[in-house]
């Protein structure tokens, strides 16, 4: 049957299993709008603002774990995509973005809203396509959401002419794609892993430090059992929070710049680190000469390019995290004599650990009198569902939400680790929350990020999507207010928000319902009033302003160089 | 250390900047960069001179392989491969250096594949290297224009790129 190209792309959505679309129309999309008006297979959520939508679509993919999809028109709508895009690229989210363009005859020639979007967007997506005809979207769609999906994940964008999707062209969707440029490995090199068991064996203070990819990857499960098999300790990155429960007694929570102490000195005397599905950051090693002195290191990760990339590595895996920690366990389980006799051997290492824990567990000053954000996040973790998703947005509230919120379970924090996009958050819940109606959805927002996509409560109550805002407000764009308090003099140099904005009323002004705590003996039963509203909820808290996230190591000071207390 | 690296790419819309920009990017140095397509339908074949070192040179290898497009990457520096670059010289030739540039010329097995009574123009092809000889001796009669092609670069022996 011909069919014009604009429903060929809404055949190909399906026969990826789209449900849900994140898109804003424009005259080189309204071709495809047209044909959504009568296409009910698939659901699309109107964005106040292409980011946001594009942030929703991410969020939606961060929760699922399927590949996202966004829609914008050209010009401006595309180009108000791309801060999303960088924040799903880096952190290897996997998303399709149709961007509507000129018609093919009029590109380059500077037309009424294009822009060379695949050009812009060329450092920020894994791979991009421009549709020159109409025979080819099929193929192309396949070949965008099998590389968004497979190997390390990512954003891949098309861009879609306005004359193709006019273009009359017969459907039919390739049952299998087969790129010869493109064949990312998936399992480990099973001497590789049986070198990496027999490292294992041989070490007396091995730790486990554990990225996004074992989130993205879905390998969770093979990563607890390993660490719990093999009673080694694990530290995650932001990135990593939920892949090991944070209430398990081999958890050291997370490491790095805002890490928690016995983390970092575990990482530092390590004497082998066997890194899954995390790539070094400069946030996660600090001072790379000082990193780890006396640690081998295994690296496991799907992305070769990760590997050696910021430290040396003793033993690279390239691989599906997944697929090799599977190996890892069956080559251990073989050996169950000696895995008892390394577990034994790893008690002085325990030891030292939970003296490292004692010493500087992750805590705060309470106080009776002013809201300590800490304390917020703990009652929310008390109050909240156990399969909750939480967003956060970046900055103070976004390393609390991390230190002392204990994730448990994989996908159930969304956050921006690689960009620290602020406007992340709200936009994000939006996209989980469309994906799981029934479940709890929260963000965690700071009073300066909140607002930089706070058009998006319009499409909260439009669609009916019942997302807690938290707004943790210092009247600070509080993380810089911080760097400025230790770093520069206290010169609070443009990080006041001096102007007070009435939450309530705003909530109210959306059709939302909003609620205040300005007293700790207020939190609690804020934030239960909040859960108990059967629809999109801002509760606001007036947080102790000059707060700060503590321990921290300085930009450039080795990982044991932590100011505990300033 | 300079590397000549030889990279296979499907000849897709967009592959020359996707390479390009890789290169801006990540901060990686070109020093030459030819591309043409191949015997094989779709295919192009890009050389790429860069320096750096291993640690470098091990990321540009891998940051090439995650492109999509690039099929195979290939680092000849091990002596492992032939190198040639092409030269069209146009030189100041009059009176007494008319001859001297003849010599030359003829030393390098060049060509000329013009001439004025004021000029000779010169191709010359070779391994880089030699090039460079023949500009340094040209130089002092007077060069008018140089263009460079960019070392190409194929495997020695009888076994093709796919071994
Ligand atoms: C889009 C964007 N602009 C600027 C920054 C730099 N930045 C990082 S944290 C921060 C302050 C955030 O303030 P707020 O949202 O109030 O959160 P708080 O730190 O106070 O919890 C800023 C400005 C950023 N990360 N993203
Ligand atoms: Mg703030």
């Amino acid at each position: 049957m011909k069919m014009n190209g604009a429903r060929i792309m809404l055949e190909c959505l399906k026969k990826e299993g789209v449900d849900t679309v994140f898109g804003y129309p424009g005259g080189t999309v309204i071709n495809i709008y047209d044909e959504l008006f009568s296409f009910k297979e698939i659901r699309h959520i109107l964005p106040r603002h292409e980011q946001a939508g594009t942030h929703a679509a991410d969020g939606y993919a961060r929760a699922t774990g399927k590949v996202g999809v966004a829609i914008a028109t050209s010009g401006p709508g595309a180009t108000n995509t791309v801060t999303a895009i960088a924040t799903a690229y880096m952190d290897s989210i996997p998303m399709v973005i149709v961007t509507g363009q000129v018609p093919t005859a009029l590109i380059g020639n500077d037309a009424f809203q294009e822009v060379d979007i695949i050009g812009i967007t060329r450092p920020c997506t894994k791979h991009s396509f421009l549709i020159r005809d109409v025979k080819d979207i099929a193929t192309i769609m396949k070949k965008a959401f099998y590389i968004a999906r497979t190997g390390r994940p990512g954003p891949v964008l098309v861009d879609f002419p306005k004359d193709i999707q006019v273009a009359m062209g017969e459907f039919s969707y390739p049952d299998s794609v087969d790129i010869r440029s493109y064949k990312p490995t998936v399992e480990g090199h099973p001497r590789q892993v049986e070198k990496a068991c027999k490292m294992i064996m041989e070490s007396r203070r091995p730790v486990l430090y554990v990225g996004g990819g074992v989130v993205l990857g879905d390998a969770a499960e093979q990563l607890t059992t390993l660490a719990r098999n093999l009673g080694i300790p694990v530290t995650t990155t932001l990135m990593g929070l939920g892949s090991f429960p944070g209430d398990d007694q081999l958890s050291l929570g997370m490491l790095g710049m805002h890490g928690a102490y016995c983390a970092n000195m575990a990482m530092t005397h390590s004497d082998l680190i066997i890194a899954v599905g995390s790539r070094f950051d400069d946030r996660v090693t600090g001072k790379l000469a000082t990193f780890a002195p006396n640690a081998k290191i295994i690296h496991v990760d799907v992305d070769p390019t990760s590997i050696k990339k910021n430290v040396r590595v003793d033993l690279p895996i390239v691989g599906d995290v997944k697929d090799v920690l599977a190996q890892m366990i069956k080559v251990t389980d073989k050996e169950k004599v000696k895995v008892a006799d390394f577990v034994a051997s790893l008690s002085m290492w325990h030891e030292e650990i939970s003296e490292w824990k004692g010493k500087h567990p992750i805590s705060y000053k309470s106080s009776a009198s002013i809201i300590k954000p800490q304390f917020v996040i703990q009652k929310l973790r008390e109050l909240s569902d156990d399969d909750a998703i939480i967003s956060t947005d970046v900055g103070q509230h976004q390393m609390w939400t991390a230190q002392f919120f204990q994730f448990n379970r994989p996908r159930t924090l969304l956050t921006s680790g690689g960009l620290g996009t602020m406007g992340y958050g709200l936009p994000a819940a939006m996209g989980a929350q469309a994906a799981y109606p029934g479940r709890q959805v929260i963000t965690i927002c700071g009073d300066g990020g909140v607002q930089m996509n706070i058009q998006e409560m319009a499409t909260l109550v439009q669609n009916k999507l019942p997302v807690k805002i938290i707004i943790l407000n210092n009247n600070f764009l509080g993380m810089v207010r911080q760097w400025q308090e230790l770093f520069f003099d206290k010169r609070y140099s443009q990080t006041c928000m001096e102007l007070p904005i009435d939450y309530i009323k705003l909530a109210d002004a959306y059709g939302a319902k909003g609620f205040l705590a300005t007293k700790p003996e207020e939190v609690e039963s804020v934030i239960q009033q909040g859960f108990a509203v059967d629809g999109p909820v801002i509760m606001e808290f007036k947080i102790a302003r000059e707060e700060k996230v503590l321990p921290m190591v300085p930009a450039g000071a080795s990982l044991n160089e932590m100011v505990l207390n300033a | 250390m300079q590397h000549t690296i030889s990279v296979m790419v499907e000849n897709e819309f967009g592959v020359l900047s996707r390479v390009a920009s890789l290169f801006s990017g990540r901060g990686f140095n070109i020093d030459s960069l030819s591309v043409a397509p191949t015997n094989e339908e779709g295919l192009s074949r890009m050389t790429i001179v860069t320096r750096g070192d291993d640690k470098i040179l091990e990321q540009i290898n891998k940051q090439l392989n995650k492109l999509i497009d690039v099929l195979k990457v290939i680092d000849f520096t091990d002596g492992s491969g032939i190198e040639r670059e092409m030269a069209l010289i146009k030189v100041t030739a009059e009176d007494e250096s008319r001859a001297e540039v003849l010599r030359v010329v003829d030393i390098f097995r060049a060509k000329i594949i013009d001439v004025t009574p004021k000029s000779y123009t010169i191709e010359a092809t070779g391994n880089p290297l030699k090039i460079d000889a023949i500009l340094d001796l040209l130089r002092p009669l007077g060069l008018k224009e140089v263009v460079r092609t960019g070392a190409v670069a194929i495997g020695r022996g009888a076994k093709g790129w796919k071994g």
